[in-house]
């Protein structure tokens, strides 16, 4: 079975290392300093487990993990991440937390044994999802844009658009597609500056400059880049209710 | 409690002796007017005497029981009542001494209105000047536990903002310790002797406030060591120390959060080797210049989650410290980012020695 563990940390990756060498069937295919490389090498190798950290340089554990399309069992290992912490017992995936003893790495190993491999990858999706995972997102969005990664600090964006099973996040600097559903986004941006003001559209408050109404019910928002959007019913009460009027 | 006016030998001497020159002046005047001295002197005893058991009166009373601005009228009725008796008991005290004295008694019926009025003035003098002790008291002591609540707060603030010892850097240190353990002991146990030797500066150096620039570098140079262990060779180091730098003073940890924070930006966000260079100078204007350079990546730095916090809580401490809002200085361009730590010394030459 193949594992790669991603730390930028040398040493905690020897320990891994050095836990793992008693299972002679697994077999450490490759080790990474960061996300980037992580995202490369699992989709080389297609690993069976991954022993992930969380704060790496660029891109975090949970930023890396979306790049990848279908994600691989993990083991996260992490020094102090409270919230994250707490998603992990949500959604099932085991953790370490640093420093672990090697009890506890076996029983991590166990756990990942004894769950089902279609299982593994719905609780990792699951953890992805997780509304616990907020703060992660409020800042940035990474994504994948032609084989490249791209970070887009949430100011940036300017709206989101439903695009089929993607969604088009738009920003000065061009369009980028990511995998997400709207509702996805909008459990995880910061409510008070991106508001769902209609089915297929996410916008940036600070963007808005006016408000015309527009056929019955309907209305359009005026962004202060010259775009109109279209304001459903709905999406108008929430509008109003964030901007306070 | 609040220090009262007739404390001590000073106001007594002051207060025994208005009185006196006043019952000499009365004696002078009454002498003036025809009556012969020894009456003249009774005369101005007697009143005076009770004039002032009148004010030690309003000043004892003053001590136990302050009227606040809205019942200043109560001075007044105090004043008047006490005036009044005062001239009761004057009266008939005299009368009763003098009784077969015409002319004093003819002098005396016709002075009641400016004794009165001359006993009025004083009581009412004495109360107000009581009034105005008490009350500036009042106040100093306020002024003074307004400022001794805001120097511990201010205390509380500084000793929290020294503390920030990140637990990431502590677990990591362990984590790298444990895998040590594993393969090379002696490593182990020599990183194990660095992180005590640096959590034990960060513990012992709460005690004071500011310490030699070599010895925050000191204490720097354990920290530095500690996470060259964790990153092996990607992290580089260089300390440029002008000659005479070192003697000079520093708050103390305020170094480390500095080079924390350019770790933070230029090897927790960055992927290749990092050099973190550190440069120390004594400006023209008797000032400790201390520059932090990293590298930076300016598309992922800037967004990361915390990292102005760092910076915002040194610039609060320079501030709680100084009282300057421009001690902390940083600058970008696309790949360094230089944070400037501006110590002025003169603050030390006032506050030392």
């Amino acid at each position: 079975m193949k594992v790669i563990i991603i730390d930028d940390e040398p040493l905690a990756r020897s320990i891994v290392k050095e836990f793992l060498q008693q299972y002679p069937d697994m077999e450490v295919v490759q080790e990474c300093n960061d996300g980037f490389e992580g995202v490369k090498a699992i989709q080389e190798h297609q690993p069976d487990l991954v022993i992930l950290d969380i704060q790496m340089p660029k891109i975090n554990g949970f930023e890396m993990l979306e790049l990848i399309e279908n994600p691989p069992a993990v083991i996260f290992a992490t020094a102090f991440e409270e919230y994250a912490i707490r998603a992990f017992e949500a959604h099932a995936v085991d953790y370490l937390l640093k420093p672990f003893s090697k009890e506890r790495f076996d029983k991590a190993i166990q756990k990942w044994r004894q769950t089902e491999q279609t299982q593994q990858a719905a609780h990792t999706r699951a953890l992805l999802e997780s509304p616990e995972l907020k703060e992660a997102h409020q800042h940035r969005i990474v994504l994948k844009d032609n084989g490249r990664i791209r970070i887009i600090p949430t100011h940036d964006i300017q709206y989101l658009e439903a695009a089929d099973d993607y969604v088009k996040i738009h920003t000065a600097a061009g369009s980028f597609l990511k995998n997400k559903t709207m509702q996805y986004f909008e459990q995880q941006m910061d409510p008070s500056m991106f508001i769902r003001i209609h089915r297929s559209y996410i916008v940036n408050a600070q963007l808005i400059s006016r408000i015309d109404p527009y056929e019955k019910d309907n209305y359009l928002a005026i962004l202060s880049i010259g775009l109109r959007l279209p304001v459903s019913k709905s999406g108008y009460t929430r509008l109003r209710a964030a901007l306070g009027i | 409690m609040v220090k009262p006016i007739n404390n001590g030998k000073k106001f007594y001497a002051t207060f025994t002796s208005w009185w006196l020159i006043w019952a000499c002046i009365q004696t002078w005047l009454l002498n003036g007017y025809g009556i012969n001295p020894q009456a003249a002197l009774t005369d101005s005893i007697v009143s005076n005497a009770l004039l002032a058991s009148a004010c030690l009166l309003v000043i004892n009373n003053m001590k136990y029981y302050l009227p606040r601005q809205e019942r200043y009228w109560y001075i007044l009725i105090i004043s008047v009542v006490l005036s009044s008796l005062y001239l009761l008991l004057t009266r008939t005290l005299l009368s009763w001494l003098f009784k077969t004295d015409n002319t004093y008694i003819y002098l005396l019926s016709n002075s009641l209105t400016i004794r009165y009025i001359t006993g009025l003035l004083m009581i009412g003098c004495m109360s107000m000047i009581c009034l105005l002790w008490y009350t500036l008291q009042e106040q100093r002591e306020n002024d003074q536990r307004k400022e001794a609540a805001e120097q511990m707060a201010k205390d509380a603030e500084l000793l929290k903002l020294r503390q920030q010892l990140q637990p990431h850097f502590l677990f990591n240190s362990l984590n790298s310790i444990s895998a040590l353990a594993g393969s090379q002991p002696e490593k182990a146990r020599h990183m194990i002797q660095q992180l005590s030797d640096f959590l034990r500066g960060t513990l012992k150096k709460e005690e004071h406030q500011h310490v030699s620039l070599e010895e925050e570098i000191h204490h720097l140079q354990l920290y530095l060591d500690i996470e060259k262990v964790r990153f092996g060779h990607r992290l580089q180091t260089t300390m440029t120390l002008q000659e005479g730098t070192g003697q000079l003073r520093i708050p103390v940890l305020l170094l480390q959060p500095v080079v924390e924070n350019a770790i933070k930006f230029g090897l927790y966000d960055t992927t290749g080797e990092v050099l973190i260079s550190i440069k120390a100078s004594l400006l023209e204007n008797n000032i400790l210049c201390v520059e932090v350079q990293n590298p930076y990546d300016h598309e992922t730095a800037g967004m990361t989650r915390g990292t102005g916090f760092g910076l915002a809580s040194i610039r609060r401490r320079l501030y709680l410290l100084f009282a300057r809002n421009d001690l902390l200085q940083t600058a970008s361009d696309n790949s360094f980012f230089t944070t400037k730590l501006l110590i002025p010394q003169y603050h030390y030459e006032s506050n030392h020695h």
